[in-house]
């Protein structure tokens, strides 16, 4: 008798590319930006990108527009702009 | 004590995932992979978390993770403790439930489980309902909330199991809050290297299920801290201790008023002042109780 296990694999985007569903984007102000990485640890999505110097950006094929990163920045370097 | 800047880069919940905007638990369970690292087991137990994880054929876990029904969860995960020590291999085993899952349905599993002091680290992320199948009131939704099966309000309060898991004689029990990143990875980071049963309680806020705008769901959880409605803590080898985030807001004149807190969510909007004056009765008793407890050894 063969068996079959219903066994997933690991794959991003496993349910397709989630930043369809989005309505609005977040824009970094990188200027305004003071490296503080909050909104990389918030985000729900993992769809912000964190370099080795602590800058970071979006990943807009994944990103569902929930705007936590803009709540969350102190120093309000995220804006929310319709997409 | 880890900084934000201090988690490491790596991810071991991938973005594309099933969760909707703002989802606590994800906020959660990505930062609690980080802490536990690529070798652990999952098990998880029918919640939103089994369709957060995404459907058959693909996972966004890249940790290995095992589907079980409602009430099993720490029955299998028990299992698996034994069947990977047999094996040699000298992994965390963690399940991830619903408060659902943990207060309710998965109740006995959990506590046989945790009088056999199994080896196992227990997560509860708490959306104080049943979330993944509409919102139904659970035995941790808070006195007062609207759940679709309390309309006006739920009558009764929130079941205290952090204390009934305690009761246990278990090594560690702790509550935790996605708002408090770190605090939260340094619980997973200690509870990681104990052995025994470790129960962790994650407050998750839930954007759709509290009417939450999906960008509040951070500052939503910190409130709830700062409010008094969900006060952080440890209970290590029967030891209490008030956590960090949660050590100011013991005394009431400090407390944030419960207004703040629910004024974000439509969960609350019905709260007469009666009904809040009952809610604030509450939280004034548990942060008495704990105050009390601080550093002494309860269990
Ligand atoms: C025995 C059984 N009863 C009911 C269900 C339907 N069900 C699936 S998930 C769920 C809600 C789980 O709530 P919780 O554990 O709090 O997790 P959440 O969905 O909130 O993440 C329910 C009722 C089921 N799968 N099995
Ligand atoms: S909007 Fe939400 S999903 Fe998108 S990057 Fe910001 S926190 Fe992440
Ligand atoms: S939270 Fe704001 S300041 Fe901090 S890294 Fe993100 S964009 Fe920059
Ligand atoms: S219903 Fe709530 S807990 Fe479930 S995935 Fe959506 S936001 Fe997360
Ligand atoms: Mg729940």
């Amino acid at each position: 008798m063969r068996v079959l296990i219903p066994k997933s694999k690991p794959s991003k985007g496993a349910v397709g590319k989630t930043g369809l569903w989005r309505t609005s984007k977040p824009v970094v102000n990188h200027d305004k930006c003071i490296k503080c990485v909050i909104c990389w640890a918030f985000c729900p999505e993992t769809t912000i990108f964190r370099f080795q110097d602590n800058s970071v950006d979006i990943d807009y094929e994944y990103c569902k527009g929930c705007g936590v990163c803009a709540n969350e920045c102190p120093v309000n370097a995220i804006e929310m702009v319709e997409d | 004590m880890t900084s934000i800047k201090q988690l490491p880069y790596e991810e071991y919940f991938l973005a594309g995932n099933g969760s909707c905007p703002g989802c606590g638990l994800t906020i959660g369970l990505r930062n609690v992979l980080k802490a536990l690292g690529k070798e652990v087991y999952m098990v998880v137990p029918a919640s939103c978390s089994s369709v957060v994880q995404s459907p058959f054929p693909n996972s966004s876990a890249t940790v290995p993770l095992l589907n079980t029904p409602f009430a099993a969860s720490a029955a299998a995960a028990s299992g698996m403790v034994r069947a990977l020590k047999v094996m040699g291999k000298d992994s965390v085993v963690m399940v991830w439930a619903g408060d659902g899952g943990t207060f309710d349905i998965g109740l006995a599993t959990v506590s046989g489980a945790a009088e056999r002091n199994e080896d196992l680290l227990y997560i509860c992320y708490d959306n104080e309902a049943y979330m993944n199948t509409g919102g139904h009131r659970s035995s941790a939704t808070p006195l007062g909330t609207f759940t679709g099966t309390t309309p006006t309000g739920k009558k009764e309060n929130k079941k205290n199991i952090p204390l009934i898991m305690a009761a246990h004689g278990i090594p560690y029990v702790a509550t935790a809050s996605i708002a408090f990143i770190t605090d939260l990875y340094d619980k997973i980071l200690k509870a990681k290297d104990m052995k025994g049963f470790r129960y962790i309680q994650i407050f998750s806020p839930c954007t759709p299920g509290w009417l939450l705008p999906t960008e509040k769901s951070v500052e939503s959880a910190k409130l709830a801290v700062q409010t008094g409605m969900y006060p952080l803590f440890e209970i290590e080898n029967g030891i209490f201790k008030i956590s960090a985030p949660s050590k100011a807001y013991l005394k009431k004149e400090k407390r944030k008023p419960l207004t703040d807190y629910f004024k974000l969510q439509g969960r609350f909007k019905h709260l007469k002042e009666e009904d809040i004056k009952l809610i604030e009765k509450w939280v004034d008793e548990i942060s008495e109780e704990y105050a009390s407890m601080d550093g002494k050894k309860v269990v």
